[in-house]
């Protein structure tokens, strides 16, 4: 077996392992603004508490549950594809990709709506906010905005997955790539569990 | 030699010819080669960036330079030193060449993953030269891209924070292949208290580049965020606090001087057994203070900010906790010159090299505990004695590990010898040159001569003038060992396949390696550095 | 393939995870109206942490892994945690 062809079939532990510590820098890049958060915030606590109030607690709870049931309809997913049932596979992450917009949209309204009252970093009414509520709005534009990108990052992901087993290259005996894609999928739901109390819930 | 050429055995240079076939090789052989030459290209530029900052500083005044284009030199000269030349270095060149051998496997665990990594380093290392050159506004922010400055400074910051960026992906692909090789790959029978030190070190090396690289990836998102979406996170007009992003910085930056200094450790670690012809002194504790310089070495992150205004607190925490890291080096230092003690000692260019890494390390060692002490730093920070000293560790340590590393295992990757004789000239030529470059420097330090400067009061000028001499003999001697190693692995002498008689695995195949390393996987018997018995079976 | 071994969750498994985790996220709403004051967050985060633990067992199949992978995870979130409290070193203390 050459090299070249070694690498096509990746054995199932190893590409985990790879995919696990893949995960692990994700956590840090987020940890990074969850070090800025926790400095911002111990600094100016009354201040996160009065931005906060901007944020729709419904809105955010809504995609809170969007995303665990998402994360549920993955993990069902590849239970069904070592079931070797092909189409309910898809079906689940279809309806995964489905709950993904609805992510989405509520973002885009819920960022909207920031827009529309002008509160975007650099705009004039952020810069008369007092300084800890345009440290919240900043954060909450940084996580939220990184977070949305690993949504659609997961969702392209898991889209390739559906096609993958549909041409049956992903099939009872060989599901790296969803068990990947479905990690990588939890992963952005884990983070969103953080970001849900420490954006929306400050008291 | 077109007769041997035509009867030669296939190895990894010549199973397959042609540029493309350097491209889009997913062999760790070829890799390596190709960081190696990428990486000695943006070495030596930066080696003359680094030469005319010293023609500069030759007389007081203005000497060949504007101040303005001395700040961008010595900017661009730190970010390719640091992220294009030193931080991969040991790890991408020999860590990809040798790990998958050293521990009796064919590939890395993903190949494709380490071209592609390739390939994102050479993107990043364009960019930053691209961030030099566009629009003719070098930045001049120095490599640590300090805010307030970086974010206001009217040059091509962000290019350059993006580069960084893209490098620090690079390193970590290159962090998570290596940890996930060790792992899986190792050949049967190689339990790991049967690996050899140097794939210790870079397992050690690996967690800090997956672990701290994201930090430093996020800083700069948010630094380039703060210059084009006026975020305002490091920004005091805004709330922000740029103390903050120095920590972040060094959270990354401080781990990122392990990431350069380990491997170098894993390298001589592999050169003082063989070339003393006994059991490395001290194998357990070598891995264990490997894995504790790259776990305490991720919480002193704040020793290059006790002048910044952090607590008191703080500041005796850091300090306690680098005074811990001198341990664990100090452990190492001693077990390499303990393993030397009473072996049959081989004087040969590789240990040349490898001794004066621990003579130099030493030094840089010791000043950092100098500037580790809270007291003495208040008086030497930011001066010429910082500079001096991180030139010891990295220069004095990872820079003559790597010419360690490319003499000990050069039969090894071209199948041919360099010329020894040459060889020594050229380590003469560099340890001479690198003291003179950098001793004065301590000195002028201590007398208060501040870092980054491109003019100094004419009483330093004694001090200045011996470290220009010593960087003109240092590039002399650059000069002389490669051109001594490219004559060499093109019209040297065929070299025998274990020319050292060393007994690690990369020994006991042919030379240059065939292009899967191994007909047969080895099976692992004893434990590593045994002279006297067969490591495999 | 090692595929073989892997363990198979059952539906009604990541069912009763799901409302298990949807329980959690209403206590974690209601939680915060009750006045706790500096503690409120402390609360929070730690119902989150529950949440992202079961997350990790359940879903991400952490409690079908070996024991190394386990080690890691838990060693990652005790590393990010460490750095935290350092950097508050400086912070608590300034």
């Amino acid at each position: 077996m050459s090299t070249t062809e070694h690498s096509e079939f990746i054995d199932s532990d190893t590409g985990k392992l790879g995919m696990w510590l893949f995960l692990f820098t994700e956590l840090f890049l987020f940890g990074g603004l969850f070090i800025v958060y926790a400095v911002m915030r111990s600094k100016y606590a009354a201040d996160f508490h009065q931005a906060a109030l901007e944020l729709n607690v419904f809105v955010g709870a809504t995609n809170t549950v969007v995303l665990l049931v998402s994360s549920m309809t993955v993990a069902m997913s590849l239970t069904a594809i070592q079931q070797k049932r092909a189409g309910k596979a898809m079906g689940l992450l279809f309806i995964t990709l489905l709950l993904a917009g609805v992510f989405m949209v509520n973002k885009y309204f819920e960022w909207g709506h920031k827009f529309g009252l002008h509160l975007y970093p650099g705009s004039d009414v952020m810069k008369s906010l007092p300084h800890g509520e345009i440290m919240f709005f900043g954060l909450y534009f940084m996580m939220t905005g990184l977070h949305a990108l690993h949504v659609i990052i997961g969702g392209v992901l898991l889209t390739i997955v559906i096609f993958k087993i549909k041409s049956g290259k992903i099939n009872a005996e060989h599901y790296l790539l969803q068990e990947n894609g479905a990690l990588y999928w939890h992963l952005v739901d884990l983070i969103w569990i953080f970001l849900f109390p420490l954006l929306y819930l400050v008291t | 030699m077109t007769n041997s050429s035509t009867s030669e055995p296939l190895n990894y240079l010549n199973h397959k010819t042609g540029l493309w076939s350097w491209l889009s090789s997913t062999d760790h052989k070829r890799i390596g080669l190709m960081y190696m030459y990428t990486i000695t290209i943006f070495f030596c530029t930066a080696a003359i960036l680094g030469l005319l900052m010293r023609i500069e500083k030759l007389t007081p005044g203005q000497t060949i330079m504007t101040a303005q284009t001395y700040n961008g030199m010595f900017t661009i000269h730190g970010i390719i030193m640091i992220f294009i030349v030193v931080i991969p270095g040991l790890a991408a060149v020999f860590g990809n060449f040798f790990l998958p051998i050293m521990i009796g496997a064919k590939d890395v665990a993903f190949p494709k993953l380490n071209l592609f990594s390739w390939y994102v380093f050479i993107a990043g290392a364009m960019l930053g030269l691209y961030s030099q050159f566009a629009n003719g506004h070098s930045p001049d922010t120095g490599w640590t891209f300090y805010v307030p400055y970086s974010a206001s400074a009217s040059s091509n910051v962000v290019i350059a924070l993006t580069a960084a960026f893209v490098l620090g992906f690079a390193s970590i692909l290159t962090g998570l292949n290596f940890i996930v090789t060790i792992h899986r790959m190792r050949a049967p029978g190689m339990t790991w208290f049967r690996m050899p030190l140097f794939p210790w070190s870079l397992y050690a090396t690996a967690w800090i580049q997956l672990l701290a690289t994201p930090i430093v990836g996020i800083t700069l998102l948010m630094v380039i965020a703060e210059r084009t979406l006026h975020i305002g996170f490091f920004d005091p007009a805004l709330g922000g606090d740029p103390v903050l992003y120095q920590h972040l910085f060094w959270i990354y930056s401080h781990p990122a001087v392990y990431v350069m200094i380990l491997p170098a450790m894993g390298v001589v670690t592999e050169i003082f057994p063989t070339f003393s012809q006994k059991p490395v002194f001290g194998y357990v504790p070598i891995v264990f203070s490997s894995l504790a310089i790259a776990l305490v070495g991720y919480f002193v992150w704040g020793h290059h900010m006790f002048t910044s205004g952090i607590s008191y607190e703080s500041r005796w925490f850091f300090s306690f906790l680098t005074f811990l890291v001198a341990i664990p080096s100090a452990i190492k230092v001693f077990n390499w010159l303990s393993t030397m003690y009473g072996g049959s000692v081989d004087l040969k260019p590789p240990l040349l090299f490898a001794i004066s890494f621990i003579f130099l390390f030493t030094i840089g060692g010791f000043t950092g505990l100098t500037l580790g002490s809270l007291a003495t730093n208040i008086q030497l920070h930011n001066t010429d004695f910082v500079v001096a000293h991180f030139h010891y560790i990295i220069f004095g340590g990872m820079g003559f590990a790597f010419f360690a590393a490319i003499h000990y295992w050069f039969p090894k990757i071209y199948g041919r010898m360099y010329n020894f004789k040459w060889a020594n000239i050229s380590w003469g030529f560099l340890f001479v040159g690198f003291n003179l470059l950098y001793f004065p420097l301590f000195v002028m330090g201590i007398q208060g001569m501040p870092r980054r400067y491109f003019d100094y009061d004419p009483k330093f000028q004694t001090g200045e003038m011996l470290s220009t001499i010593g960087a003109f003999i240092l590039i002399i001697g650059l000069i002389i060992m490669i051109s001594n190693l490219v004559y060499g692995s093109r019209r040297g002498a065929i070299a025998p396949a274990n020319p050292w008689h060393g007994v690690t695995l990369e020994w006991q195949i042919p030379s240059p390696p065939p292009h899967e390393n191994f007909d047969e996987i080895p099976v692992i018997t004893h434990e590593p550095y045994r002279f006297d018995h067969p490591y495999t079976k | 393939m090692k595929n073989n071994e892997n363990h198979v969750s059952s539906d009604s498994l990541n069912w009763t995870v799901l409302v298990i985790l949807l329980i959690l996220t209403t206590i974690t709403i209601l939680a915060i109206k009750i006045h706790l004051g500096a503690y409120t967050v402390a609360l929070a985060l730690i119902l989150a942490s529950i949440k992202v633990s079961i997350v990790l067992t359940y879903f991400m199949h952490l409690k079908f892994e070996n024991m190394l992978l386990r080690l890691m995870v838990g060693g990652v979130f005790l590393l990010f945690a460490v750095v935290i409290a350092i950097t508050f070193i400086d912070y608590y203390f300034r």
